[in-house]
Formats: structure tokens, sequence, C-alpha cells
């Protein structure tokens, strides 16, 4: 178990080199560079301040040596400065990163929770009213373009019903403090979460109820029921926690498509989150800044994975017997299969 | 309209006539509800406007207090704007900094923290004299050191205009501790109107001597002597501005605190103005149509003014070097082809009017009308095709052609559709080409690989600023933005060029732009659209707020809120 875990570590170190260097490659292989958008920005320009800006922000040398110069620096946890925007990229990334968890460890619990109940609850009667009903909203919950969905609940509880604020982190002129912070924060992180989670629902309704089916079908739920067992304990004790495997895996792969993949929630609602970061990073050709925000995008999705990983062990006896005698499970399942 | 802008003309009355009639058919085609007579009338000056344009500019009954928050799009990159001079972050540091002169309306200087600027007769000598009991937002007092330290250090390594500007600057001296004598090599007589805050920058000498100035701490922190106090900037959220209470006019700026939220989508922008959360947007801070519907609103208004020193034409920049655009002819069916009346009512939303030159109207000062014009003419635009040696093939196409746009929004890219359109019509097979703005820049002026390209280019105040570049034939430099791109060299239209340079008679240096006018739109180096309306949407009791050559970068110092509005 603990070897396992101190492999997945040594892993992030394989996912950062190979971050960085993958990454510079194809950055390095649009064209133009930050330099080009700052000059364009500017609107007036000579051609010695272009050179001077190339040499200022190390441009001038050839990409080889740039790329050893950043990985040496990054070696040493320096992850680099932000010529675009004149600061340390460390301090850029982490104002992100709050905001980020924030919006997307809420947008996938809510819609684990409300998908994994739907899913139950449809997978009771397989082709019943209720399971129709839910199927039909989480195809059109799964269909509708998130910016979309986006807009209508801003019209709907930001402008005609004026329940929520309709962008931002906080409401910044109101100078709140403490608990209210908190609570002004919690308000605006509504809209945007919902509107991640509708999507997400979906998902995860459509997938534990598919699983949820299969699962109630086995013989060791029958066998729940001839012992007794109430519907409770039935659904949610025994058939649970097997039909939920599925469930995590989703959520551990989903996890790293959350994180870059939400620029369209934190656009429209003025979000100041991690995609939108990197979005502007790519645009600006701000190569440090990017890698920056991958680097970390990679850690987070290994220690995501690990942490689902590790659950799923928790759930299911079996997983936790291959976690932990690791390379023997080939021959187990070798042996097994014949 | 407000005082600030030019005397209607009967013109332009008819102008607004077909305006809306052409607008009124177009969105009953489209949406009907956004409809609405009156409204459109305001937009232009001469139409009854009972509802539109802001209050009268005045300071009559002015009262302090208040906080007033605005919008910034999109957000800037860095505050450092004596390196970056991007618009956005000329909107938020024209606040915290003042310059040595502001501009009016009109383009005349007004004294900032310059009293006053004498230049001797042989143009070689600029005396300033700085204003006293001016004091950075940390307390110390602003002296002629900080200003021989900004020009010595600032204009002449970063400041991407200064260093233009002042290429002749020679010695800069401080006689005492509030005068300033330049030294300049020539006569640079531009420099008069260059010397606002964005374009001549003063920094605070005892923050950033003898420091990496392009990483100092306090560029993203500013200390300056403007209006209102730099409190905080949360990346991504908003900027922080308040009141400086010790700023040299006693008793201003009006406004206590100056929040910018950064509000990245364009319907979040409208939205938010539509229910208050803020209170100010600026340069087109919302869709065309939302403008519309958002100018009818009674707690909003809609203006167009103080944007001359801002003034904007968009343009086509035909590659010269290309064996088809080289030829004259092809330029000149090009011009006849697009219909600019109509590209400006329909994808401009009228916020734009027909270009007649290079030089926008609105920079009246240089601007001449009386230059070569392509009217709209189909049949035309085919013969001159035909003449030049391109007749229609078997496929109904006579040449392919690239066009690349700007990426700065939808318009940008719509426009390009209209072109496209336009010379579909007259047989030339334009293919769209989408980029983004690192590629686009490097393609048209790194790497001069493209046929068509489109883009807006601002005039500043001066033509030897924003037009020069673009077609003066030593400008032509590889990896430059904004320089000659297009391979224009014309020995006439250099003679013009440089004598402007030097002309210190101010009346013959306007004559000398305004045969500069002549010469490049009838040699067509760049095929000039259509001249912008910049709008602004505001809360209506805000007043004082276009009072300025340049709305992106006025300091606010004299913007109120009107409670009895």
């Amino acid at each position: 178990m603990t070897k396992r875990v101190l492999r997945r570590l040594l892993q992030l170190l394989g996912v950062v080199l190979s971050t960085a260097v993958l990454n510079f490659a194809l950055l390095k292989a649009l064209p133009g560079d930050l330099v080009d958008v700052i000059a364009s920005e500017s609107g007036s320009v000579t051609a010695d301040y272009v050179a001077q800006l190339r040499q200022m922000y190390g441009l001038d040398r050839n990409a080889f040596e740039q790329l050893l110069s950043y990985l040496g620096r990054i070696a040493q946890g320096d992850l680099g400065f932000s010529f675009r925007f004149g600061e340390p990229v460390l301090g850029l990334v982490l104002d992100r990163l709050g905001p980020t968890l924030a919006l997307v460890g809420t947008a996938l619990s809510l819609s684990v929770l409300v998908g994994v109940l739907l899913g139950i609850a449809a997978a009771r009667r397989p082709h019943g009213a209720l399971d129709t009903v839910i199927s039909a909203l989480a195809t059109l919950g799964y269909s509708a373009p998130m910016f979309w969905t986006a807009l209508m609940l801003i019209v709907l509880f930001g402008v005609q019903l004026n329940w929520l604020p309709i962008g931002g982190l906080r409401d910044v002129s109101a100078g709140h403090a403490g608990l209210r912070l908190w609570l002004d924060y919690a308000h605006h992180l509504v809209l945007p979460a919902l509107t991640l989670a509708i999507y997400y629902v979906a998902v995860y309704a459509r997938l534990s109820r598919a699983s949820m089916i299969e699962t109630l079908a086995e013989d060791y739920i029958r066998t729940a029921r001839a012992k007794g067992a109430g519907e409770a304990r039935v659904i949610f004790v025994h058939a649970l926690s097997n039909a939920v495997l599925p469930v995590l895996t989703m959520l551990g792969l989903q996890s790293s498509a959350l994180l870059g993949g939400s620029i369209v929630v934190e656009t429209v609602f003025g979000w100041p989150g991690l995609g939108q970061l990197s979005f502007e990073a790519i645009k600006s050709r701000d190569i440090p800044l990017l890698l920056a925000v991958l680097l970390l995008s990679g850690v987070l999705v290994v220690l995501t994975n690990l942490l689902v990983d590790l659950l799923q062990g928790q759930l299911d006896p079996r997983v936790r017997a291959r976690l932990a005698i690791g390379g023997q499970v080939q021959a187990a399942d070798a042996a097994e299969a014949a | 309209m407000t005082a600030t802008q030019g005397p209607a003309t009967s013109h332009d009355a008819q102008d607004d006539d077909i305006t809306l009639e052409l607008r009124r058919r177009q969105l009953f085609g489209m949406t009907g509800a956004l409809l609405a007579t009156g409204l459109v009338g305001g937009l232009w000056p001469g139409a009854a406007q009972a509802e539109i344009g802001s209050l009268p500019n005045t300071e009559q009954g002015a009262q302090r207090g208040g906080s007033l928050d605005a919008t910034v799009h999109p957000e800037p990159p860095t505050l450092a704007f004596f390196i970056n001079t991007s618009t956005p972050g000329r909107t938020v540091v024209s606040k915290i900094f003042d310059g040595l002169l502001d501009y009016g309306p009109d383009l005349k200087p007004r004294p900032q923290l310059a009293e006053s600027v004498e230049v001797s007769p042989d143009g070689l000598t600029v005396r300033i004299k700085l204003r006293k009991n001016v004091l950075w937002h940390d307390g110390k007092p602003f002296t002629s050191a900080d200003v021989k330290f900004s020009a010595e250090n600032v204009w002449k390594q970063y400041a991407p205009f200064a260093r233009r500007v002042f290429q002749h600057l020679s010695k800069v001296e401080a006689p005492d501790s509030h005068s300033i004598v330049l030294t300049l090599a020539k006569p640079t007589p531009v420099v008069l109107n260059a010397l606002d805050v964005v374009a001549a920058p003063i920094l605070p000498k005892h923050l950033y001597e003898g420091t990496d100035i392009p990483n100092n701490p306090y560029n993203n922190k500013p200390v300056g002597t403007g209006p209102f106090v730099f409190k905080e900037w949360s990346r991504g959220s908003h900027i922080a501005l308040e009141r400086f209470d010790k700023y040299w006019v006693p008793g201003l700026p009006y406004l206590d605190k100056l929040t910018f939220k950064i509000i990245p989508d364009v319907a979040g922008r409208a939205t938010a103005l539509e229910t208050g959360a803020i209170q100010y947007g600026e340069r087109n801070p919302v869709t065309f149509a939302d403008a519309d519907r958002l100018a009818k609103l009674p707690q909003l208004t809609l203006d167009t003014a103080g944007y001359n020193g801002f003034a904007t034409v968009l343009w086509l920049l035909p590659n010269l070097r290309d064996p088809i655009l080289g030829n004259l002819k092809v330029r000149q069916a090009i011009a006849h082809a697009v219909n600019k009346d109509l590209l400006v009512k329909t994808v401009w939303g009228g916020y734009a009017r027909p270009a007649t030159g290079p030089v926008a109207s609105q920079v009246s000062s240089f601007y001449t009308k009386d230059t070569q014009q392509y009217p709209f003419d189909t049949q035309k635009a085919q013969a001159l095709l035909d003449e030049a040696g391109y007749p229609k093939k078997a496929d109904g196409w006579r040449f392919k052609l690239n066009h690349d746009f700007i990426p700065f929004g939808d318009d940008y890219r719509r426009t390009g559709e209209f072109v496209r359109q336009a010379l579909r019509a007259v047989g030339i097979d334009v293919t769209l080409r989408a980029l983004d703005l690192a590629t686009w820049s490097k393609n048209v002026f790194a790497d001069y690989n493209y046929q068509l390209a489109s883009s807006w280019g601002v005039n500043w105040s001066d033509p030897q600023l924003g037009v020069e570049p673009l077609y003066w034939s030593k400008s032509e430099s590889k990896g430059t933005p904004w320089t000659n791109a297009s391979g224009y060299a014309s020995a006439e239209a250099d003679r013009v060029i440089e004598a402007a340079q030097t002309e210190p008679d101010p009346a013959k240096r306007v004559a000398l732009y305004h045969e500069l006018q002549k010469i490049v739109q009838r040699d067509l180096s760049q095929i000039n659209l259509f001249e912008f309306r910049w709008f602004g949407i505001w809360a209506r009791n805000l007043r004082n707020v276009t009072d300025s050559f340049n709305h992106s970068q006025s300091n606010f110092a004299r913007v109120w809120l009107d409670a009895k509005r």
C-alpha cells in the first residue's frame, strides 16, 4: 500500500518533466511570441524596442537553451516570472487555485451526490415513469451548451428574480468581512457551480443507473433480501458500494477535465479561475505561466486519481487486495482465467 | 449630444434618416423588439434626442462623495503602462497618474503637472514649468527630478510612444526644482501633442532610481500623482482605487472610491450594467444590440463623445509585394466593391461612419475630406479588374485571395465576412483566415505572409503618431507591429512626411498632412473603410464623463455622482 503510494508520487516527477517538455515544445511551435503580442497591443513601437523586449525576456536565445534554463529553474523550485503580467508565476497561479478548487469541488460533489441519487431512483424501476423523466432531464442537462445554461440561469435568477449575483467572486465594493464575507463567496458560487453541476449530473445519473440495475440483479442482493434486509439497507449498503465503483472511476477522470475545462463557466461568470488564466497564457504565448498551470493541473490529477484508487480500495475488498499484492495480481488474474 | 461634439450639419441629419430606415428594416428582420426609433435617433448628432446622450458636462452643483463601480475590459495584463501601453491599462493608470499635459475634446493642451510648456522659435528647446505642491501618493513631493529621471530613463528606454516622439531629445536639464528644459537635436513639433500621461509617463524617481525598472515591484501597485490612489488588484476580479486626499486640486476628486470590476464576458457586462452591479463601461463595453437595448433604460445613458484623441479607422491592408495586389487597379476595384455605408450600418450597428481617408474626421485639426473617394460601384470594380488583366475565368472567379482579420472580437470577424461577400460579388474568391493575435501579428508585421489583412488603427492626436508609421517607407521594419507592412514606398509621401516631422509652423504642418492624406488615398496602399464611433454606457447620474480627448485615459478627477438625478 505505502509502496504503491510512493510509486504514485514518483510518477509525479515524470508527469512534471513530460508536461514541461511537451508543452514547451507545443507552445514554441505556435507562430508568434509574447513580444509580438505586447507590441501589437501597444499601438506604437520601434524596431529596436522590439529587439530590446526580446532580449529582456530571454526570447532572443534559441529554444533549446530556453528550455534548459527553464527546467533548471523548475528543479530549484522556481516556476519563473510572467513578463506578460509582470509578476512571479507562482503567485498568479496560487491566486487562481482557490476559486477553481471551490468551483470544481462544489460542482463535482453536487453532481455526484445528485447524480447517484437520481441514478438509484431511476434504477429501481427501469423504464418506469420516474426513470423516463430522470433520463429525459439528464439528457437535456447534458446536451444544452454550457454557456446557454449559464445565461439562462443568469437571466432567471440574476436579472428577473434578482436572487443571486450574476458574476464575480464576491461583492467587492460591499467591504464584507468574517462570516459575511464567506457567505458572500458562497452566494456568488451558486450559479457557476450549478451551471457546471447541471452538465455533470447527467453523466453520473446515467452511469449509476446502469451500474445499479446490473448490481440489483446480482445473486447476493437476492440473498440480502431473502435474509430480510430492508429496502434501504439493500440499496445503500449492499448494492451501492458496488454500484458506485464506476462512478468513482469517472470522477477521477473528470476531475482532470474540469480543472482546465471550466473556461466557459469562468468567462461567463467572471470567475477568476485557472481556466481563464491558462487561456490567457496561450493567447499571449506566456510560456512560464502556461507551464505552471499545466504542471499544477498535472500534479492535482495524479493526486486525485491516487485518492480515487484508495477510496475504491476502501469500498471494494477485491481492489484492496490487488493494491496490496501489486505485481502478483496479473499472475492471479491469469490463474483465474485459466 | 454633448457640448464636446461638433455642430450637426444638414448632411448629417440626412444620413440619419437613411440610417434609421435601413436599421428599421434590418431589425424587423431579426428582432423587431430591439427597435426603438427614439433610441436610434440619438446616436448621431443632429437627431432629436430626449433620452440619449449623457447630461451636459458641468461641475455646477457637483457634490463630493460616492463610489463608482466600473468595468475595464479586457483585464489589463499589467499596470506598467510605460512598457505596455494597452488601452485597458490606460483606463486604469490614467486615474492613478497625471501627465505633464492633458488634452481637451478639441485636442488642445490643458495644463496638468506642467503649468506651461514653451517651445523656442527654432523648435529646439522646450521649457516646462512644473506645478508646485504636487505630492506623490506616498507623500513625497513631486519635483523636476522626477521628470528628468523619467525623461532620461523611461522615455528613452521603455515608453513605446516617447521613444519615437523624443528620438531627437539630446539633453534634459532641471535648472530648479520645478523647471525642466528639454534640448532637441532637431525640431520635433509633435512633442506638444504627446505630453499626456501615457505618451510621456512620469514615474516617481525615489521608487524607481537604481532599480530594474521593468521588474520594479511598484509596477503593479503604482504610486502616482493622480486623483486616485491604488488600493488593491485582485487579478481576475477587480482593481480598487480610492480618493487621494492630498490631490493638487483642492476638493478634487469628487468620487471617494473607484472600483474596476473584471467581467470577461460581453453578455455579463450587459447584465451587470442592467442590474446596476456596475455603473460605467466605456470603449464599446457591450454588443451593439445590447447597447441599443440598455440605452433605453431610464437609469443608463449612452454616449459616443470623448474619443477625438482615440479616433480609430478600420482598414484593409493589401500586401503590395503580392503580384495581384501590387496592381493599383485591383486595389481601386476592392475599394469600389465594398459598400461602406451598408457595412457600418449592418455589422457595426451604426456605431461607425465611412472613412474618407487615413485620418478620421474626429481629428478635426488635421483632417481633410478633400481626398479621392471610391464610391460603392460593383460595375466599376468589375471593369477595373478586367482592365487590370484579371477577367472572370470559366469557374466564375478572377483570382483567389486570403483575408486575415485581426482577432479582436466578433465585429472584426463579421467585417471580414462582409468584405468576403462584397469581393465575391465581383469575382474575387476570398478565403477568411481566423488567427490568434500572436499569429496574426507575426504573419502581417513580421513575415509579411498575408495578402489582404484587416485591422483597426488609432490615429492618436497627431498624424505623426498613428498615421505616419503606416505610410512612411522608412518606418518599414520587419517584426514591428503598426509600422508600414504593405511595402508602400513613395518618394512623394516620404517627402511630405519628413517635412512635417520638423515643420515648426503649425499651419504649414497641417497643410503637409492634408497633402499626405491626398497622396495615400490616391495610392491606396491601405484601403480605409470606416471610422469608429466608440460608445460608453454609464449611470445617468454620473456627470462630467466625456470631457476628455481620450475617454479611455481621462483622470476622472472631475467626475461626480449627481444625487438629484
